[in-house]
């Protein structure tokens, strides 16, 4: 496929996916907390009912990037360690398969916290 | 007079006095700063693939989306990133870097409390509920499909 | 109508000096010319914003007995507050002197209570020279009562801007000065507002009972005062207020202005204007006292108005209690 096309596919629907949440940001004057458990919640069950993967093959990083796709992710997981592990795989999945996502995450803020301080706005 | 009577009448004209902003700009801005993280996290995706080409392609994408959170991390750190996010609100909040942003300002900005109760202690203060659902629904998602499979 | 207590001050205590000290962004405000001290960064040269806050609040007492022309030992008491939690502000400042202390709370409303209380104080010769003092930092409460600095969000239309900055001002029976003829202590007046990103419109009712009360109690109307200033109702609150008040029949004129809404520049971005305790202490102790002095303002009415939450009230769905109240400023 046409490598400009899939940057344009990429941009769109991320962009759309952002402007969503810009929209519940005008209209109900959510935290960003909410915003993200909201995006999450919406990545897990487009992922339950296996839908992320058609979207995921067709707007690559543009539903990836979102967190979004961290919550798909999550969803995945777990489904897929329930396969191989049965029971277990509930309580696992999850989690292994965002590790990195979440380590990296502590890691970097726990990095950055030693080294700067916090500015004040302007 | 019924003080109940009073307080919702007021709160419905205080709601009507609310200056109304206009959308568009924001919705533009978060729009194209939203794509553009999307289009960023594409292309460090692809360039992965292109210099290590026996990555699989999810543990390309781990390592996009570890790139990301650690340049919104350091943009966090050098105060850039709020800045962002005041000019493109859910353009930076909804990826993955809004998480990371998320995580890493409350760290920073307690650091002043100490290692243990200041970072430590504070950094899930925003994101703790994301990752409280998150984990919940996947044990719940998990648990259905579990059922499932049993028939 | 519960009656709210308005005291007439036999004696007038004078107030015999003002200082005040802001950060940056305040010093490019509206008011930025008539401050004292214009601090170069928040940090004002310490390694936490808590203690710029502490260190703001010792300078402008300092400043202030210095302006007065007084020394540290004249001062009988120093009354001050601030909106951290505890006010450890106040306390930690008060810890670099000899006085006595007191420290009080009223949110945003700490001035007018700080003179208030001052006022009453001196003129019944308890005391001869107080101190009243408040400051606010808008880093500090940016954590306490919102979100960490870092975080990428977007504020609301109706939010304002925390002012960093402390005012403080000596009263006395001796000198020359503005004087404090009538104090309102107001009611705590709560219509239910829940919205934390409103504090105009939570705050409002508040201002129209204790406005109520004190032309009621000291048979004056609007057009008896040169100026009548709320504290930070911001853009918002002070069109509710005028609102509100038009519907008891009383018209707030062109010799009403509110201190939040006047503080920064259009161009400031600060959405519906100043807030927090140092709002009105800088305006107040500045801009109002130079005009009162230069003979611009004969008769002043300033309603500093507080918003009284806590983040734990607010997350339990809450509504927001709100006070004000009223002092009557004279130049003779």
């Amino acid at each position: 496929m046409d490598i400009f096309l899939t940057y344009l596919i990429v941009f769109l629907v991320g962009g759309v996916i952002c402007m969503l949440g810009e929209v519940l940001i005008i209209t109900t004057n959510i935290t960003s907390a909410r915003i993200l458990v909201t995006f999450v919640l919406i990545g897990v069950f487009l992922e339950a009912v296996g839908v992320f993967d058609y979207i995921s093959d067709f707007a690559k990083a543009g539903i990836n990037v979102p967190i979004i796709g961290f919550g798909a992710s999550l969803a995945k997981g777990a489904i897929g360690a329930v396969k191989t592990h049965g029971f277990l795989g509930i309580f696992t999945g999850g989690l292994t398969a965002t590790a990195g996502g979440i380590a990296a995450a502590i890691g970097f803020a726990f990095l950055f916290a030693l080294i700067f301080k916090s500015h004040t706005k302007k | 007079m019924d003080d109940k009577k009073r307080n919702e009448t007021y709160n419905k004209y205080v709601m009507s006095k609310i200056p109304k902003t206009k959308p568009w700009p924001s919705l533009f801005n978060s729009f194209w700063v939203g794509g553009l993280i999307c289009v960023l996290g594409q292309g460090i995706n692809d360039i992965y693939m292109l210099v290590f080409p026996s990555l699989s392609e999810q543990t390309a994408w781990a390592l996009t989306l570890i790139t990301l959170i650690f340049i919104a991390s350091f943009l966090t750190g050098i105060g850039v990133y709020d800045q962002i996010g005041k000019f493109a609100g859910g353009g930076s909040i909804v990826p993955i870097t809004g998480f990371s942003n998320s995580i890493a300002s409350p760290s920073i900005e307690f650091k002043s409390e100490g290692i243990i109760y200041g970072i430590c202690v504070k950094m899930f203060t925003i994101a703790g509920p994301v990752i409280v659902f998150g984990v919940v629904s996947s044990i719940v998602v998990g648990l259905i499909y579990w059922i499932i499979s049993l028939f | 109508m519960q009656k709210q207590h308005t005291f007439k001050l036999k004696n007038k205590p004078k107030i015999v000096g003002s200082y005040t000290i802001v950060g940056p962004k305040e010093g490019r405000g509206n008011f930025g010319e008539y401050f004292d001290y214009v601090m170069k960064n928040d940090c004002f040269g310490e390694d936490t914003f808590e203690k710029a806050e502490r260190k703001m609040m010792e300078t402008a007492v300092t400043g202030v007995i210095q302006k007065a022309k007084l020394q540290p030992k004249n001062i009988d008491i120093m009354i001050a507050g601030d909106l951290l939690n505890q006010i450890v502000s106040s306390s930690y400042a008060a810890r670099a002197f000899q006085f006595s202390f007191l420290g009080v709370y009223g949110a945003c409303s700490t001035m007018a209570e700080s003179l208030a209380v001052g006022s009453v104080l001196v003129d019944s010769k308890y005391c001869k020279n107080v101190v009243c003092c408040t400051g606010s930092h808008f880093s500090t409460a940016e954590r306490q009562f919102r979100f960490p600095l870092e975080l990428g969000n977007q504020r609301p239309p109706t939010s304002q801007w925390t002012v960093t900055g402390a005012g403080a001002c000596v009263l006395s029976l001796e000198g020359v000065g503005p004087r404090i003829s009538m104090v309102t202590f107001g009611r705590v007046v709560d219509w239910g507002v829940k919205d934390v990103n409103n504090m105009g419109g939570a705050m409002a009712p508040a201002v129209r009972e204790t406005l109520l009360s004190h032309f009621q109690n000291t048979k004056t109307t609007p057009e008896d005062y040169d100026l009548i200033l709320t504290g930070d109702l911001g853009k918002l609150g002070s069109e509710i207020l005028i609102d509100l008040m038009d519907d008891e029949g009383v018209t707030l004129g062109v010799n009403y202005g509110d201190c939040g809404q006047m503080y920064f520049k259009r161009e400031q971005k600060t959405l519906c204007g100043a807030s927090g305790a140092g709002c009105c202490a800088t305006v107040f102790n500045s801009y109002i006292i130079r005009k009162m002095l230069e003979g611009q303002y004969k008769k002043v009415l300033f309603l500093p108005t507080g918003a009284l939450l806590s983040s734990t009230s607010t997350q339990q769905g809450d509504s927001i209690p709100c006070v004000c109240h009223a002092i009557v400023i004279e130049m003779d």
